[in-house]
């Protein structure tokens, strides 16, 4: 009896997983595998994937530098956030969730605006008699792109670990002799483990998948495996090399999210988010 | 459990009431009508122009108009080619519309529906890429040509295609970002045919066009209209029409032709796609856009030629004597027109123009 309520209960987000994930993942393994004119089976569309293996390698750069600066700027605030009374926790907390009220695109769009050769940053700076500075177009303007939109993941994940770390421990450990430095060193920080991987898993995956970003704030070479997807899709009329790419694209993401929870495997709070 | 599936069941049933009831309510007589159309190529509700979309919707009130637009040729043929969607009437250029045509794309016009098609000049009839005029209605024609700001451009460069390539002016040159166009301007440069189908000629254009990446600022299409007007980008190739709106904007905007070279003249027509439901509806809103006063109404704010004289006369007179809208016979000499391609070349030139921009 319980048991088939439970079922029962599940079946509307089953029925929408078969529908919605199983099936497309089938069509996209269909059309990576079959020619675009004949429809027949091919292996050609993997074998195109050789033009593209230096994109995907710069994507998973621009990923990985990106999630490693957000863990440098995140760590910092959610531990300072986690430190503080209830309300001011509650304040901050918002503060970190504010600009995702606010469209992604636009957001983005409006860096275009700050950074660009005459954009606000570089009107202030000719207004001041200084030079202007070259600023989008560049892998930088690119990096700081997804940090900027993929901090709050980043921060959230660190935020819901480091809270909950037993203060008793801590205690314990300036006890015992440790010093600030070995408290945070061989404490805090193991502790904190689990969030630092769901947090890095969450700025790595729509990091490396993203065409938006690069596309407004990058020039032309700092092209991603996303824009690749995308263009097969709309000017290249070549849906089938485009599911080609984003099934290696899923295999690549589910390959490094992997390696990092090896990482942390033998960390006892294995609560990764994947 | 009986309970629950009871519950369930009436929840199912009341929801499909409700879809039911809906389903009536709008089944009306109301048309809806998709139109797809290029971004920024029709006149909207702006300062003292017509809202031509507005303006049919009041002249046949039980059509409502859904409105969306396409960046590109290119893009358009992907969406379409890989249905699902419903597209009532849509406005390509000639190449696309012989492709189109060719690959069973397009529907035959009913011209009893479409009287104002008497106004469309003999010039745009008859053409080579709807030789008997059956599938295609003129909506405008132009030209491509080179904007540059003659503020930060020096005369003694703008020579000819190769300033989109000038050094000089690395970091400010934009470029279009569809197959076609920027293979053309390849081809002139490289004085090839713009209809070529000879793969070591594309090779040797998509070398060309990969040469002149490391220059390029963006790959756009309507993002030019902002890139140009704040002089974040100082040269580009694009359409004339749009050059005269860019223009009003921003009075330092020049154009020009390399006549040497030659380069493209192209007309957009007006089609019904195979994947219409309301092909009457579709010839109505055709047969709207072809009347003299709209078409008039509707290129002012373009900026874009139209292929009917008729229309010429309600135009400012101003914009009717533009060289840029409307060069003379001796300019237009220098111009050819893009044929549609076979198939093989076109999905050749795109995979070539894929590995240009992704490499």
């Amino acid at each position: 009896m319980k048991r088939n309520k439970s079922v029962l209960l599940s079946a509307p987000y089953l029925i929408w997983m078969v529908v919605f994930t199983l099936i497309p993942l089938g069509v996209v393994c269909y059309y990576a595998f079959t020619d675009p004119s004949s429809g027949e089976f091919t292996l050609k569309n993997l074998r195109e994937l050789n033009l593209y293996w230096g994109v995907l390698g710069q994507s998973v750069l621009y990923s990985i530098v990106s999630a490693f600066i957000c863990l440098l700027l995140g760590y910092p605030v959610a531990y300072f956030i986690a430190h503080r009374g209830p309300t001011a926790q509650r304040f901050l907390y918002m503060l970190v969730m504010l600009p995702m009220c606010m469209s992604f695109l636009l957001r983005t769009l409006a860096w275009v605006g700050l950074l660009q050769d005459t954009g606000i940053i570089n009107n202030i700076l000719a207004a001041l008699g200084f030079h202007r500075i070259r600023m989008i177009r560049t892998p930088g303007a690119v990096v700081l792109g997804m940090v900027y939109n993929y901090l709050p993941y980043m921060i959230l994940p660190l935020y819901a670990v480091i809270v909950k770390i037993d203060h008793r421990l801590i205690e314990a450990a300036e006890d015992l002799g440790c010093n600030g430095a070995q408290v945070f060193g061989r404490v805090i920080l193991p502790l904190s483990v689990p969030g630092i991987l769901s947090g890095m898993t969450m700025v790595f995956v729509p990091a490396v998948s993203t065409f938006y970003i690069s596309q407004k704030l990058g020039g032309t070479d700092t092209v991603l495996i996303g824009d690749v997807i995308e263009r097969q899709f709309k000017q290249g009329n070549n849906p089938n090399l485009g599911a080609a790419l984003s099934l290696v694209l899923m295999i690549l993401v589910f390959v490094c999210t992997g390696i990092m929870n090896r990482f942390g495997g033998d960390s006892e709070e294995g609560g990764v988010i994947v | 459990m009986k309970k629950v599936v009871c519950v369930i069941l009436s929840v199912l049933l009341a929801v499909s009431c409700l879809v039911g009831l809906t389903g009536c309510g709008s089944n009306d007589d109301q048309i809806t009508l998709y139109v797809y159309n290029w971004g920024q190529y029709i006149a909207e509700d702006d300062d003292d122009s017509i809202d031509v979309i507005a303006a049919f919707e009041e002249a046949y009130p039980n059509i409502t108009v859904k409105y969306s637009t396409y960046d590109s040729n290119e893009i358009m043929y992907s969406k379409l080619s890989n249905g699902g969607i419903t597209v009532d009437v849509i406005i390509p250029s000639d190449y696309m519309i012989g492709r189109m045509i060719q690959e069973g794309m397009l529907e035959k016009l009913n011209f009893d529906n479409i009287p104002n098609y008497q106004y469309i000049d003999d010039t745009f009839k008859n053409t080579a890429y709807d030789p008997e005029n059956q599938y295609s209605v003129p909506y405008t024609w132009g030209t491509v040509g080179i904007i540059y700001n003659t503020k930060y451009v020096d005369e003694a460069d703008v020579t000819g295609w190769e300033l989109l390539w000038n050094d000089k002016y690395a970091g400010k040159i934009l470029m279009f970002d569809n197959s076609r166009d920027a293979f053309g301007i390849a081809e002139y440069l490289l004085g090839y045919d713009v209809n070529t189908t000879d793969e070591a000629e594309l090779q040797a254009c998509a070398e060309k066009l990969a040469e002149q990446k490391p220059v390029v600022q963006q790959y756009v299409m309507d993002q030019i209209f902002d890139a140009m007007e704040n002089e974040e980008a100082w040269i580009a190739p694009y359409y004339a029409g749009d050059y005269l709106t860019m223009a009003e904007e921003n009075p330092d905007l020049a154009f020009y032709q390399p006549k040497e070279q030659g380069f493209n003249v192209f007309i957009d027509a007006m089609c019904i796609p195979t994947c219409c439901q309301e092909k009457e509806a579709a010839e109505l809103f055709i047969n709207f856009l072809c009347d003299p006063e709209i078409s008039a109404a509707n290129m002012a704010y373009l900026g874009y030629s139209t292929p009917s004289s008729a229309a010429k006369d309600y135009l400012d007179p101003e914009i009717a004597g533009s060289r840029v809208a409307y060069p003379d016979a001796d300019t237009l000499k220098a111009a050819s027109s893009f044929n549609f391609l076979p198939e093989e070349t076109s999905r050749y030139m795109e995979s070539l123009f894929m590995e240009v921009r992704n490499g």
